[in-house]
């Protein structure tokens, strides 16, 4: 046995080279891979090693409030509990969507929906799931956060505008940032899923309301847990805008509206600041700074009466008999007529094939420009049209700020249109008709201003034909109330229009509120002298058998628009208001009324009781 | 009863490796579970336990001839046999797997000392001399029924580690005792023809692994989440590594199995390239020490009996390593000295307990 076992021994000794061999190449291919592991990846590896353990938490910084011109508050910021998963994280769990899903009441398809999100999301950058959720919700999700990887819930500062819908055209509202944005600000200020500034003022100073988001650096179990805190940087809150509007007086403004759409701007005469803003109908801000769904925003696109629309800036309406103001500048400057030129109204005024009618049916008889002005007397004013040509009107309008854009600082603001010869031609390659001249004269035709545009006119008026710029905000202060920025009034140009004119202008505004006959009596104080001009925009041309009282039983879309614009007091100007309503039928009836309201809040006086419809309308005053 | 001469020949270079890589898996061990919550005896005061009572089972089995193992090879072998039966019936339920029995205070995997058992049958069985060119076929057939009676027991718990183990022990042996060539041909192709049967008896989480494996990116959050994970860990830990208890893969458990199958991750986190090279190199060393004792053995039994030995712990480390390395599919098979587990530092200290006892009485008869 022994012979036996000693005798092989040499095959063994002769495999020891191979098998030594067979090892070395099998424990080299061990360091080689090592080698290449640890060395020539180590960087990329030690990278992703720290982007398993390293995730960036975003500290969302407060955003400034919006004050009124009195320092009372419109929009702030209030903590919401927002519900986010990290979808790395939940795809290894996916039991995690149902539970959360129990929880917050959302089927697993929505939160599927909502995981799969923007494409190009980094990764481990967490989806939001669903804000402003409830304490209840909240203690059952941080009571089960162990069993719940992947998920995290952080307070995080939303927009709340206590006052809903008031001013929200002005104010705004602020949104998730699109693509677009995105791509245009460049991703190192706002990444996806930032709040900006969509609209009105929360847009246009969107740069001074957004504060400098912080950052916590945590490290993170392989289940997304966070274990401890790295490193933090803090958030630093945004800047508070001040908005020139009072408070008390857009509340009263939007009162006196009721459930009427158009658009109201207050206006201070001495400084161009904005004290009241309202477009009718209006939406409530919050509801975008939230989870707005695709129906809330589809009803809002195709409400008929478009309630995203802010109509005192974007709204382009025929001015009316508002505009007999400039007729009666571009008559009296140009020498075409003189304050006692007198024109006889018969009713009706037949010019070339047509018969151009007045609003008064039987004729205002023979009147001077201080009563045509005063009665809105159409037929006088065609003639005054006739006799200094449309492109007089159309200077006088320039003049006034008439075509172009106010220059407030607001997105998106209409021009409006004064029709000239020249512009005809440009416009449609055809030669004036005088015909249409008529038209202009009367505020028609081709005739398009928004609302501010009158006011400003007005206010040019009131003030000896200095123009100023509209301005909505008067001042920024940081969060120790430092002063930022103040926006001090600013004067954008001066009519040139003799001050004798625009004193006879004046004259017949005050006359056209506070005298009998006059049209727009609705607006009228005991306290202080209102002077104003009343405007009836027709939508579509009246049938010449039209009544009066038809326009009830027109279909809403088809009735005037009734415009009144104002200032008060007629001594000593402060304010001035204009006010369209859309569809409302005749300025003197509807929209004087409203701005009596704003007056009467902005002079502390008492309330009057409302007016009547029926009662003006038995006075049988409409323009 | 203990020959002067036998201490004389002690092999200290071996036992000295064995120390050293113990006491580094220790250490090891000692970081990875250090950031778990402490519930009862700390893994690695157990890991010392089990060391103790290996190192004590090694002396015993190194001092006891090994000649006398060559008539107790088959009781042993039938033993541990027996003892897998037993799992299967009445062994523990761990994480879908039966692979444990319990005796008094202590659970054991049977299919460890398979490994040293089926080694000592296939010693005795090879210590007769082949004929010319090598063993046959036909006369490997007693063999094979060796190997595949404990390999479908450990393949029933599943247990696919230890099984592969098994048969890689099984075929270096019969390379290392020589059969003939046409046999070994014989064997490749019929091997070959077996594996889409093979395949078919895999769990499905098995086949994941090997699909895995050839394509891990193709779910980086599934079955190729662990891969991916221990390559970062690895990869991280670069030329000198994070530092002892500073690996954040494993202390915040990105990785899989990190006290067992996974050690080596947290080991090449932590140390680096020069911890990984001071590590693989002492397993080098040591396979390369055990071929030398298997070739200087003064018999066929001694020879077969330590290359086995070290054969099952070449192909232990070997594929425990290039597997967290991600050169081959995750399989479970742990990393000797240095893996958690008690039964597995029991069974490799037996083993090296048996190198010993070879390498003692190479100059005795």
């Amino acid at each position: 046995m022994m012979e036996l076992n000693t005798q092989r021994m040499e095959d063994f000794k002769e495999r020891y080279r191979y098998l030594i061999l067979f090892a070395g190449m099998a424990f080299l291919l061990l360091f080689v891979y090592l080698w290449y592991l640890q060395v020539i990846k180590g960087n990329d590896l030690r990278q992703l090693s720290e982007n398993n353990r390293i995730r960036i938490r975003e500290m969302v910084a407060d955003r400034g409030m919006l004050l009124d011109r009195k320092g009372r508050i419109l929009a702030h910021n209030r903590p919401s509990f927002e519900v986010f998963l990290i979808p790395e994280d939940v795809r290894s769990n996916p039991e995690v969507l149902d539970k959360v899903g129990e929880i917050l009441h959302l089927s697993h398809e929505e939160i599927g929906e909502k995981i799969k999100g923007p494409k190009r999301r980094p990764a481990f950058r967490p989806v939001k799931i669903k804000s402003d959720i409830d304490w209840q919700k909240l203690a059952l999700l941080e009571s089960n956060k162990v069993h719940l990887p992947g998920l995290f819930v952080d307070v995080r500062p939303t927009r709340a505008y206590d006052h809903g819908p008031l001013a929200s055209h002005l104010i705004g509202y602020i949104g998730e940032v699109d693509e677009n944005e995105l791509k245009k600000m460049g991703d190192r200020v706002y990444r996806m899923g930032s709040l900006i500034g969509k609209y009105g003022v929360e847009y246009q100073w969107e740069a001074v309301l957004r504060g400098v988001d912080g950052g916590r650096q945590i490290e993170v179990d392989a289940l997304g847990r966070e274990i401890k805190p790295l490193r933090s940087v803090e958030s630093y809150p945004g800047n508070n805008v001040f908005l020139t509007i009072d408070l008390d007086l857009q509340k009263a403004a939007e009162e006196a509206y009721r459930d009427k759409n158009g658009s109201l701007i207050a206006m201070e005469l001495q400084t161009g600041r904005i004290l009241a803003m309202v477009s009718k109908p209006s939406f409530d801000p919050s509801i975008f700074a939230g989870n707005v769904t695709s129906e809330e925003w589809r009803a809002m696109i195709e409400h008929p009466f478009h309630p995203l629309q802010n109509k005192g800036i974007h709204g382009q309406y025929p001015p009316g008999s508002v505009f007999k103001i400039i007729t009666a500048i571009a008559g009296l400057e140009t020498g075409a007529i003189a304050p006692d030129t007198r024109i006889n109204c018969t009713g009706a005024f037949p010019y070339g094939n047509r018969t151009f009618r007045c609003w008064k049916e039987g004729g205002h008889g023979t009147l001077n420009l201080h009563q045509a002005i005063v009665e809105s007397c159409d037929t006088y004013f065609y003639q005054v049209g006739l006799k200094v040509g449309v492109d007089a009107i159309a200077h006088y309008a320039g003049e006034l700020g008439l075509g172009r854009k106010t220059g407030i600082a607001l997105p998106h603001e209409k021009a409006g249109t004064v029709p000239s010869a020249s512009w005809k031609k440009r416009r449609f390659g055809t030669s004036w008709y005088s015909g249409e001249t008529l038209s202009v004269a009367v505020g028609q035709g081709y005739l398009n201003t928004t609302p501010l545009q009158l006011l400003v006119l007005l206010s040019a008026v009131a003030n000896g034909g200095r123009l100023f710029l509209p301005q909505v905000v008067e001042r920024v202060e940081d969060i120790y109330g430092e002063k930022i920025k103040e926006y001090l009034p600013e004067e954008t140009g001066r009519a040139n229009i003799s001050e004798s004119t625009l004193r006879l202008i004046r004259e017949a505004l005050m006359g056209a509120v506070n005298e009998p006959r006059a049209t727009g009596w609705a607006s009228a104080l005991k306290q202080v002298k209102v002077a104003g001009k009343t405007g009836t925009a027709q939508v579509v041309r009246m049938a010449s058998n039209f009544k009066k009282g038809d326009m009830n039983r027109m279909p809403v879309k088809f009735r005037d628009h009734a415009w009144f614009a104002a200032y008060a007091a007629y001594e000593a100007p402060e304010i001035a208001v204009v006010v369209l309503v859309e569809h409302g039928g005749y300025g003197g009836a509807v929209a004087a009324p409203i701005a009596k309201k704003v007056f009467e809040k902005y002079f502390n006086l008492e309330t009057s009781p409302p007016v009547k419809a029926e009662a003006v309308l038995a006075d049988s005053v409409y323009d | 009863m203990i020959d002067r001469r036998l201490l004389i020949h002690f092999d200290w270079t071996l036992v000295g490796i064995v120390l050293l890589i113990a006491s580094i898996g220790i250490l090891n061990l000692y970081s990875v579970i250090s950031n778990g919550e402490v519930t009862g005896t700390p893994l690695y005061l157990k890991q010392i336990l089990w060391l103790a009572i290996g190192l004590g089972a090694m002396l015993v089995v190194a001092f006891v001839e090994y000649r006398h193992y060559s008539d107790f090879a088959y009781i042993a072998y039938t033993t541990a046999v027996v003892l897998l039966i037993l799992v299967l019936g009445y062994g523990i339920m761990t994480s879908g797997a039966q692979r444990w029995v319990k005796l008094g205070p202590f659970t054991f995997q049977p299919s460890e000392f398979v490994k040293i058992s089926l080694i000592m049958v296939l010693a005795k069985f090879f210590q007769r001399v082949p004929g010319r060119g090598g063993y046959s076929l036909r006369r490997l057939s007693i063999p094979f029924l060796l190997l595949f009676l404990p390999m479908v027991l450990i393949l029933k718990q599943p247990d696919l580690g230890t099984a592969i183990i098994l048969l890689l022990v099984f075929l270096s042996i019969l390379i290392f005792v020589k059969i003939r060539w046409s046999s070994l041909i014989t064997l490749g192709v019929m091997g070959i023809s077996l594996l889409p049967l093979v395949w078919r008896l895999l769990k499905d989480y098995q086949k994941r692994r090997i699909i895995t494996f050839f394509n891990p990116e193709m779910d980086p959050l599934g079955a190729g989440y662990h891969l991916i994970q221990s390559k970062i860990a690895i990869g991280s830990g670069g030329i000198t590594g994070k530092g002892f208890m500073k690996g954040t893969q494993c202390k915040l458990g990105f990785l899989p199995e990190q006290h067992t199958d996974f050690i080596f991750s947290a080991l090449g986190e932590e140390w680096g390239l020069l911890g990984c090279f001071l590590v693989v190199g002492l397993y080098f060393m040591l396979i390369v020490w055990g071929l030398r004792i298997a070739v200087q053995s003064k018999d066929r039994f001694g020879a077969i009996l330590s290359f086995g030995v070290v054969a099952m712990l070449f192909w232990h480390s070997f594929i425990n390593i290039a597997m967290v390395l991600g050169l081959m599919p995750v399989v479970g098979i742990p990393l000797p000295l240095l893996s958690y587990g008690g039964s597995f530092l029991l069974s490799t200290l037996i083993g090296v307990g048996l190198l010993l006892n070879v390498s003692m009485r190479r100059y005795l008869f």
